[in-house]
């Protein structure tokens, strides 16, 4: 071998395929502000819409005057729900099965929702009209306590469900109730408990928080009147499904509607369903004729689009002595709002909240779901959450807490003992899962060395008796979470979105002269794809990623997916990737062998090519391959050198980790300051390390605001608070902790390339270790638990209450 | 998110500034840095029919000492107030206030002026004012006049300001070398108002308080001048029992919201608390 | 139409001089964006707090979207698309966000770039706690600042002829 030949090592470098830091693709025209963001888009004659929007939380709406708007010059029509009905559009169907009004009709169920639709030359003339807009309200009253909703006397909030006792999801009991969802075995569970020797009970409430990415929700609609050709360009986290609505809504052909996704200001599960301004929008470009143009404002986007959480979760767990947990009993009261609109896989009402079993290895459980409607904004599955996955580990990670304390047990030994151990994978779950992989302990075991957990031990119990001496007004507070998440929605048996199976999808073509094109069904809103596909693809085909162009979005060109949320586009996607990979190399491999006039069977694969076994000067490169492929296939095989695969997992995937939190609090103030945040995440395969530590980044970042005070609150009118940048907790670079990284690598075994996913675990792990950690330090004060957010005022309170005042 | 529509002037004097004032009324408000106004007009919660820039006015600007005072001009943004070297010497309270103000890029453009005039209670220099006992000069259509910081504030957004005058400096007396001050405020994040906030400018000679000064912020709907706080402190030698007795003088005056920053009884134990901060860093830098 | 009268605007963009008649009423971050179709800066919120809009004007940090045209008359503004070299290469800043990988979505980077920016000439070699402070007014809910912060020092350590070293974690 001359030494102009690279080495393998240099070849494999070459590729930048998985396991790479490669730089981002995507960075060299957003770093350039060359982003294609949807408020960027500028079509001629382009009109722009806003909305009319209820002050009041729950009213009839009697009248609808706006023939003052009207007479404004630049205005060019003021749409009601009558308009819609024509169209019958007034209202549209949600993902959860339920129906929600696109403008007010007869009535409004939360403030600021939509009552009209202002359509105007720009956008000062549409917020000049809406000024103009008057609407009469008769103030209904109002319903913002989840646990009174069922109450004999609680107010209907839906007439348009009147007597229909079934929902979507089986029987209704309440006309507030929207369903019940129960999964495990109750008399199993009951048993455990009677013989339970401890037992804890406590009801532990996740905030409704929001998402917020940076850029709101906003659509552009051209109708073509010419063609019959709707073009819709949108904030659409799942584009091809927007696209299926959207044919099925207004009865446009499929073929003959185009959605694209551009560049997305970070989703986050905000930008997964429709939204009025959606439709309203399509509407208005239908009528027209007129590109329309939809771009919610900030207090829109956090007071109206999805929501996230808002569960109210009465955990109890069963256990032994020296321990062992022996039974959960969770039941939730969830605060969906007006309108049942989470954006779940159709039969999941309460997502996957049934991985609430967690990390332990509990031999019976037994769970329970009641949603309910009140005077708020609709939504609940969103920011990360994975389908409730952040509420279940909340929840679990809360009740361990509780249990370690009831039993005098240290959380981390109580964790350990009660792990899924890793010779019982694949797991099965007491309520229903089977998790693919894990080894906790290793993780565990990691983690507590990393941080020195005995130490900090050590060290709080010191500080404990220098606080009830009067030497110090700080309490330190040690917070666990070892959370298990389940991810990569989903398997055709048991995942659909409004009927359509939640598979994923990767077409990959390799040109003549070896560069390549892929497109996928999944959106990136800031993940990387872009990048990290394609280092799929490089390491399975053995192309330089920077030779591969991917493509996302654009539902003409890419195949059907469901889209990017709830961590699934690794899992799903990235499958269907490295099979499309695959049948490429295949094929390549056949057309290898006729270009070396040897049977395929006598190649073996070499990074970048084929070559004979035993004779490694015997080879061809992909990009010798890809040339025949278009100029000389074998005879009998069709020329060229593209593939497509549509992945329909036979599984989840469940990532895993150990995070740990230390905290110092300031009883006099309340003020809490993260001393250090350790993050372990197992997400099976890493494809970029550089890109899971900046996703672990952004997560840990969510989960810190979350815990500590970020909030969508409501007074009891129904006045929404918190729906400002002013009040809507978001942390600046001052506030944010710095963030320590760490990982095991436990691959799925069902995954083609072994990753599971990464995306939302931090925001899963993170919130029950900021928490677990508040609570941590008040519990030698005395408290079992103090609920969350962590605001100063609510932790000074806590103070107060445990007498830390004096 | 769109403000209404305006009319835009942009002056180069106090006169033709006051001038428009004076010919539009309640329809026109002055823009200084118009971190104030301009986000209340994209809420179309106000909406002036005139808009006058004072940007264009060389006489609104500068800092400089005069007889044992120093004139700082009310479009000095507070960007420029942290560079100053001159209130790094003689005022260094300003600047360590001004840090504490907004973000960067807020602080590029607000202006002390705009801060002390539009009597909004979560803004800073109100309270920094009456502790230093400070007066602003205003212009009206007739003539100048001067207020005192401690006279200036009625209600929230009510000022002794009429709504053709503008303020036009800020004249605050030098505090005597070797003072000690401290500006400790409590807040959510970078960039909020304060859940509390307290001024402390103090002298001490021999261990005990020659004079003291002492007011708060956002926790009632002006800035709070804790007149007897100041009675209780001086002359005494900060012993725990007096600084017990300042602090709850201090709480008594305060009537807080209650907010996203908490319930009103937080934000009175939180005055109390920064008050405290507040006098021990004072005390510590005092010379005697 | 409005009876309003408009405002003539004269001002150097990107190096480009600039002359338009504008409503008082429109926001610099819309005459940016819809007039002179520079859309690199943002529109985030419309209480002045997440800095997606900031440009660079006189030499100062400033939300576009907290200032009228009107006020930007005779000024120098720079925008996010004025950053590359006159060769078209990256600057030292885009050149870090993305070796640092300061970004994700992309949408808080146009403006994070020209605070940074701008505070790189007022403390051309700072610390952590300031560069933190520095851009306490640039929200970003991706990437939690931390890899920001390692691309600002990046590309101050390339400004003043260093080589970049990163902490070792």
């Amino acid at each position: 071998m001359n030494d102009m030949t690279p080495t393998r090592e240099q070849r494999e470098a070459a590729l930048e395929g998985m396991g790479c830091k490669r730089k981002r693709v995507e960075d060299i025209r957003f770093t350039q502000g060359k982003g294609n963001y949807v408020d960027d888009l500028k079509l001629p004659g382009m009109l722009f819409g806003d909305f009319v929007r209820s002050p009041y939380a729950h009213a009839k709406v009697t009248k609808i005057d706006a023939s003052k708007a009207l007479e404004l010059p630049g205005v060019i029509a003021v749409l009601t729900a009558e308009d819609l009905k024509g169209v019958n559009l007034a209202w549209m169907p949600t993902l959860a099965g339920d129906v929600q009004m696109v403008l007010a009709d007869g009535k409004v169920l939360y403030q600021n929702q939509e009552v009209a639709f202002v359509l105007a030359e720009d956008r000062y003339i549409a917020d000049d009209a809406i000024q103009l807009v008057e609407v009469e309200y008769e103030e209904l009253p109002v319903l913002v306590d989840p646990f009174k909703s069922m109450d004999p006397d609680a107010p209907v909030l839906r007439p348009d469900l009147e007597g229909k006792t079934e929902g979507a999801h089986g029987p209704r009991k309440h006309h507030n109730h929207i369903f019940t969802w129960e999964v495990g075995d109750a008399d199993e569970t009951d048993k455990a408990f009677r013989e339970a020797d401890v037992t804890i009970k406590e009801l532990i409430s996740y905030h409704r928080t929001h998402p917020s990415p940076l850029e709101t929700c906003q659509a552009v609609a051209s109708m073509d009147k010419v063609t019959g050709e709707l073009t819709v360009w949108g904030t659409f986290q799942a584009p091809h499904v927007i696209r299926t609505v959207a044919s099925l809504l207004s009865t446009i052909p499929e073929h003959k509607i185009h959605v694209i996704a551009p560049d997305i200001g970070g989703g986050f599960g905000n930008k997964v369903g429709a939204y009025p301004g959606y439709i309203c929008a399509i509407v208005a470009s239908i009528v027209t004729g007129r590109p329309v143009k939809w771009v919610e404002d900030r207090m829109e986007n956090l007071s109206t689009t999805s929501f996230a959480r808002d569960y109210h979760m009465t955990a109890e767990i069963a256990a032994k002595n020296d321990g062992t947990v022996t039974g959960l009993k969770v039941h939730v009261l969830a605060d969906h709002g007006g309108f049942d609109a989470c954006a779940d896989p159709s039969k999941w009402p309460a997502g996957f909240f049934n991985i609430v079993t967690g990390s332990y290895d509990f031999p019976t459980a037994h769970l329970a779901v009641d949603g309910v409607y009140t005077n708020k904004a609709p939504g609940g599955v969103a920011y990360r959450c994975s389908f409730r996955v952040t509420e279940a580990a909340y929840c679990i990670e809360r009740a361990m807490d509780i249990l370690a304390q009831k039993l005098g047990m240290d959380p981390a030994d109580l964790r350990i003992k009660n792990f899924v151990k890793p010779e019982q994978f694949p797991y099965h779950s007491a309520l229903g899962w089977e998790y693919d992989s894990g080894d906790y302990h290793t993780a565990m075991q990691k983690a507590m060395d990393t941080i020195g957990y005995r130490q900090l031990r050590e060290e709080q119990k010191a500080k404990q008796e220098a606080f009830k001496r009067g030497e110090t007004r700080e309490i330190m507070g040690i917070g666990v979470s070892f959370f298990t998440e389940i991810v990569g929605a989903g398997p055709s048996k048991n995942c659909d979105i409004l009927g359509v199976a939640m598979f994923d999808s990767a077409e990959i073509r390799v040109h003549p002269t070896g560069s390549v094109i892929s497109r996928m069904g999944t959106k990136s809103q800031g993940q990387g794809h872009e990048t990290t596909w394609a280092q799929i693809i490089a390491t399975e085909i053995g192309i330089p990623a920077a030779d591969i162009m991917v493509e996302e979005g654009n539902t003409d060109t890419a195949p059907y997916g469901l889209g990017t949320y709830g961590s699934r586009s690794t899992p799903v996607a990235g499958a269907a990737i490295a099979l499309a990979a695959r049948k490429i190399r295949n094929k390549a491999q056949m057309i290898a062998a006729h270009m070396l006039e040897v049977s395929e069977y006598d190649l073996e694969w070499d990074v970048d090519g084929f070559q004979v076994k035993g004779n490694p000067e015997a080879r061809k490169s992909m990009k010798e391959i890809a040339w025949a492929a278009y100029n000389a296939p074998p005879p009998g095989m069709e020329p060229g050198l593209e593939a497509v695969s549509y992945y329909d997992p036979p599984n989840m995937t469940y990532p895993f980790g150990a995070y740990f939190c230390v905290m110092d609090i300031d009883v006099d103030t309340g003020v809490s300051k993260i001393r250090r945040f350790y993050a372990l995440d197992d997400c099976g395969t890493r494809i970029n390390p550089m890109i899971i530590e900046g996703q672990v980044h952004g997560g840990l970042t969510e989960g810190f605001a979350i815990a500590m005070g970020q909030e969508i609150r409501y007074d009891e009118m129904g006045n929404v608070m918190g729906a400002s940048f002013m009040d809507f907790f978001l942390p600046t670079a001052v506030e944010t902790p710095h963030w320590e990284t760490d990982y095991t690598v436990t691959p799925s075994p069902h995954h083609p390339i072994g990753a599971k996913g990464v995306g939302e675990s931090p925001n899963v792990g993170s919130v029950p270790a900021f928490s677990n950690a508040v609570n941590d330090a008040f519990g030698f004060l005395g408290s079992t638990h103090i609920q969350m957010p962590h605001d100063a005022w609510r932790v000074w309170q806590a103070a107060k209450d445990l007498g830390a005042h004096g | 998110m769109i403000p209404g529509e305006f009319t835009y002037h942009r002056p180069s004097t106090v006169a033709e500034a006051v001038a428009i004032l004076a010919s539009h009324g309640d329809e026109a408000r002055p823009l200084a840095g118009g971190h104030s106004i301009i986000p209340m007009m994209k809420l179309r919660m106000a909406a002036p029919e005139h808009l006058i820039d004072l940007s264009g006015v060389a006489d609104l600007k500068g800092i400089r000492e005069e007889g044992g005072a120093i004139v700082i001009g009310a479009m000095t943004t507070q960007h420029e107030l942290i560079a100053s070297d001159l209130l790094s010497n003689k005022l260094p309270i300003i600047r360590e206030t001004s840090l504490l103000i907004a973000d960067p890029q807020i602080r590029y453009l607000g202006t002390i002026g705009g801060n002390v005039a539009n009597g909004d209670p979560g803004n800073d220099m109100p309270a920094l004012m009456q502790c230093l006992n400070a007066s602003y000069k205003v212009a009206g259509p007739n003539g100048e006049r001067e207020i005192a910081a401690r006279d200036f504030y009625e209600a929230a957004y009510f000022t002794a300001l009429a709504s053709e005058e503008l303020v036009t400096a800020v004249v605050i007396p030098v505090p005597p070398a070797g003072h000690g001050f401290a500006y400790e405020k409590l807040k959510r994040k970078v960039g909020d108002y304060a859940t509390a906030a307290a001024a402390v400018i103090v002298t001490m000679s021999g261990g005990s308080v020659t004079s003291c000064s002492v007011a708060l912020t956002n926790v009632g709907d002006t800035p709070l001048f804790a007149a007897e706080t100041c009675e209780i402190l001086t002359g005494s030698t900060l012993d725990a029992d007096t600084v017990n007795r300042a602090v709850a003088a201090a709480e008594a005056i305060t009537q807080p919201a209650s907010d996203g920053r908490g319930p009103a009884e937080y934000r009175t134990k939180m005055a109390g608390v920064m008050l405290r901060r507040a006098l021990a860093r004072a005390a510590e830098r005092a010379n005697g | 139409m409005s009876d309003i009268e408009q405002v003539p605007v004269t001002m150097t963009v990107n190096g480009k001089k600039v002359q338009r008649f504008v409503e008082p009423r429109t926001l610099l971050i819309h005459f940016l964006r819809e007039e002179l179709n520079l859309t690199g800066p943002h529109i985030g919120c419309e209480t002045s707090h997440c800095g997606v809009c900031t440009v660079e004007l006189n030499g100062m940090s400033v939300k576009s979207c907290t200032m009228f045209a009107a006020q930007a008359n005779g000024a120098e503004l720079t925008t996010i698309e004025g950053m590359a070299n006159a060769d078209g290469t990256l600057s030292a800043l885009q050149e870090g966000f993305r070796q640092m990988h300061g970004l994700q979505c992309g949408f808080c980077t146009p403006g994070m770039i020209m605070r940074a920016h701008v505070l790189l000439k007022e403390n051309p070699d700072p610390t952590e706690e300031e560069i933190r402070m520095g851009i306490s007014g640039n929200l970003c809910r991706c990437t939690g600042y931390q890899n920001i912060v390692k691309a600002i020092q990046y590309a101050a350590a390339k400004l003043q002829g260093r080589d970049f070293q990163e902490a070792a974690e």
